[in-house]
């Protein structure tokens, strides 16, 4: 018996009852689409996260201080004060180097008339601009001059000067940070962003007006270290080169001898731990909606082996006119398959309609991003294939080892 | 003329559990080339496991059985799948169409096992011969028992089998219909020379035989020869 016999047979045998075997196929359909419609979000998150962390420069290094050692104890990662604007300097000089920006980091109480936030504050240069693609919308950036002078003025993220004075333009208003004046001279162009990341809701102050003003913890104030060295190269392959000279300088002035009191890490490094926690994410979620598919797939077996009951006659007949265990076999596994199969591609269509129709809502502060990929829809369809051959043959082998004169007496 | 089936001593035990119910207690019997042969036997006698027998759709627990100078009674199912094939035409009682198939395609599905070609025209040639040329395209419940019982016969002949094995082929027609059917059952067997086996219970069809073979208790007490 040719395949095409054999479909030819199942499809007439499903098309005698329609309506049982719609019912069937949507028990697939419903696990396909939600399969496809979590992995759209898993890959959709992936791709906003992956995205942003481009936006910032891909060719960006940020140099940290290492921890403090006191009495064999070490602290955590960056907690030592090792770190200087003369390191910075000394950094900006090396080969391949575009722009070196170094921050102090803090958070503050913001304030203007009623409207008040918590904000990340940081501590900025001039080349934070360049080194971090940070664009004004409105108003100018911290200035050489601001930071020469230890002027009180900030520049606010999108985010929160929407807070502090929604439509209002915050251009040389005057808003309170920690207590103190500051008069904004600047806002930032919406970059976009979710929870800690989120460089719209940052506020920036000339590097040495953070050290010398708003740090409470003591670490930064009155002194010159720095949080962080951001460090622009020319191209993401010069990478290697230029990690291992400012390694050399660095261990040069910090009189280094056995362990760094530095950490250098690339955007890349950031970008693989980011893919590998949404990865992980998306695995989940998928895996979730594939219990679904299961079901479905109990769903198939289930009526199934009715039909194989109802069919005893039929089965009986088609084994007296010759039909081998295999031809029976093949029968009723090709229903099987066709009812998964189809079931498959349908909830691939509808699970790309719903991830469709999700993409853009808001959830709380984040905004739903769905990417539907062809690999996890053909993975969804072989999945749900494999579903149909697993869960369809215990019922066609139980319909091929009928034996023909009792299937033939059954009433 | 050459012995088309051959039975040899031939005995059928059921188990039941841990009894063993004997259905055939040595059966010998021998079926010519071209014999119309009825064979009758009231329930319980033994008859039906005969049948399954020579259909190929039982083994005997001992005894052997040559069909058409082939030994079938040791073979496999899958081997016996392909003799009931190419050898035997059934025709049962209840018809056995397929449901919502139309009759062209239910006379197809033997050479859709054997994988023959040309199985259309073959089909259709089948249809004709049982004067159906004009309902190949009816589904089972468009068609009168009797054209049911024709388009079975077609199905029974499109593979050229050896014999035909006709169980209670008119049990489940009205008396017209019955003529009928059996009058194409003698022609075949007078114009094209096919074996025709009738298992049944009713005398009238037996004594439409050339030979009547009666079973009972499991053994042959009159052969008809």
């Amino acid at each position: 018996m040719t395949f095409i016999e054999s479909l030819r047979i199942a499809l007439r045998s499903l098309g005698s009852n329609k309506m049982r075997s719609g019912l069937t196929m949507l028990g697939i359909v419903i696990g396909v689409m939600a399969v496809i419609a979590m992995l759209s979000i898993g890959r959709g998150t992936q791709a906003a996260i992956t995205s942003q962390i481009n936006s910032m420069g891909t060719n960006l290094l940020y140099v940290r201080p290492g921890s403090t050692q006191s009495s064999g104890v070490r602290t955590a990662e960056g907690s030592a004060a090792t770190l200087t604007l003369e390191d910075g300097e000394a950094l900006a000089d090396l080969p391949n180097v575009v722009a070196v920006a170094p921050q102090v980091e803090s958070f503050g109480q913001v304030a203007y008339l009623g409207n008040n936030a918590n904000a990340r504050v940081l501590g900025v240069t001039p080349e934070y601009q360049d080194a971090l693609n940070a664009n004004v919308a409105s108003g100018e950036f911290i200035s050489a001059a601001n930071v020469t002078a230890r002027s009180a003025v900030a520049v606010l993220g999108s985010e929160i000067a929407n807070t502090l004075f929604d439509s209002a333009d915050a251009v040389e208003q005057t808003i309170r940070l920690n207590g103190q004046s500051f008069r904004v001279i600047g806002v930032m162009e919406a970059k976009g962003g979710t929870g800690f990341m989120n460089a719209d809701t940052q506020i920036y102050v000339p590097i040495t007006t953070a050290m010398s003003r708003l740090s409470r913890s003591g670490q930064f104030r009155g002194g010159n270290t720095v949080s962080v060295i951001n460090v622009k190269i020319t191209d993401p392959s010069m990478q290697d080169s230029v990690v291992q000279s400012i390694s050399d300088v660095l261990r040069e002035r910090h009189h280094v001898q056995f362990q760094d009191d530095f950490s250098i890490q690339s955007q890349q490094d950031i970008l693989n731990t980011a893919n590998q926690v949404t990865g992980t994410l998306t695995l989940f979620l998928g895996g979730v909606a594939a219990i679904s598919l299961i079901v479905g797939g109990i769903g198939i077996m289930n009526i199934m082996l009715v039909s194989v009951t109802e069919r005893t006659r039929e089965i009986g007949l088609r084994k007296a006119i010759g039909a081998r265990k295999r031809d029976i076999l093949v029968q009723f596994l090709t229903e099987a398959m066709i009812l998964s199969l189809a079931g498959g591609v349908i909830g691939v269509l509808f699970g790309a309609l719903v991830a469709q129709i999700i993409s853009g809502v808001q959830m709380g502060t984040t905004t739903l991003n769905t990417v539907v990929d062809p690999d996890s829809a053909l993975l969804a369809v072989v999945f749900s294939a494999c579903v149909g051959l697993f869960f369809g043959s215990y019922p066609a082998n139980r319909a091929a080892s009928l034996r023909p004169i009792e299937a033939l007496r059954f009433e | 003329m050459s012995q088309v089936i051959q039975i040899q001593d031939v005995r059928k035990i059921y188990r039941m559990g841990d009894i063993e119910v004997p259905a055939l207690n040595g059966v010998s019997l021998q079926i010519e080339q071209g014999e119309m042969v009825a064979i009758t036997g009231p329930s319980g006698s033994g008859k039906s496991t005969l049948m399954n027998i020579i259909g190929c759709l039982d083994t005997p627990t001992s005894g052997s059985y040559i069909l058409d100078g082939v030994d079938v009674s040791k073979m496999s199912d899958d081997q016996q799948a392909l003799i009931r094939n190419k050898k035997i035409g059934f025709v049962f009682q209840t018809f056995n169409l397929l449901p919502r198939t139309p009759a062209l395609d239910q006379v197809e599905l033997p050479m859709v096992y054997a994988g023959a070609p040309d199985r259309k025209q073959r089909a259709l040639a089948a249809l004709e011969s049982v004067g159906l040329g004009d309902r190949v395209h009816h589904r089972p419940n468009e068609l009168s028992g009797g054209q049911q019982q024709r388009v079975a016969i077609a199905r029974a002949l499109v593979n050229n089998p050896s014999i035909i094995l006709a169980d209670e082929p008119t049990g489940n027609l009205d008396s017209k219909s019955g003529v009928e059917i059996m009058n194409i059952f003698k022609s075949l067997n007078r114009d094209k020379g096919l074996t025709v086996i009738l298992v049944t219970h009713d005398p009238n069809i037996a004594t439409q035989a050339q030979r009547a073979i009666r079973v009972r208790d499991g053994m042959i007490v009159n052969n008809g020869a």
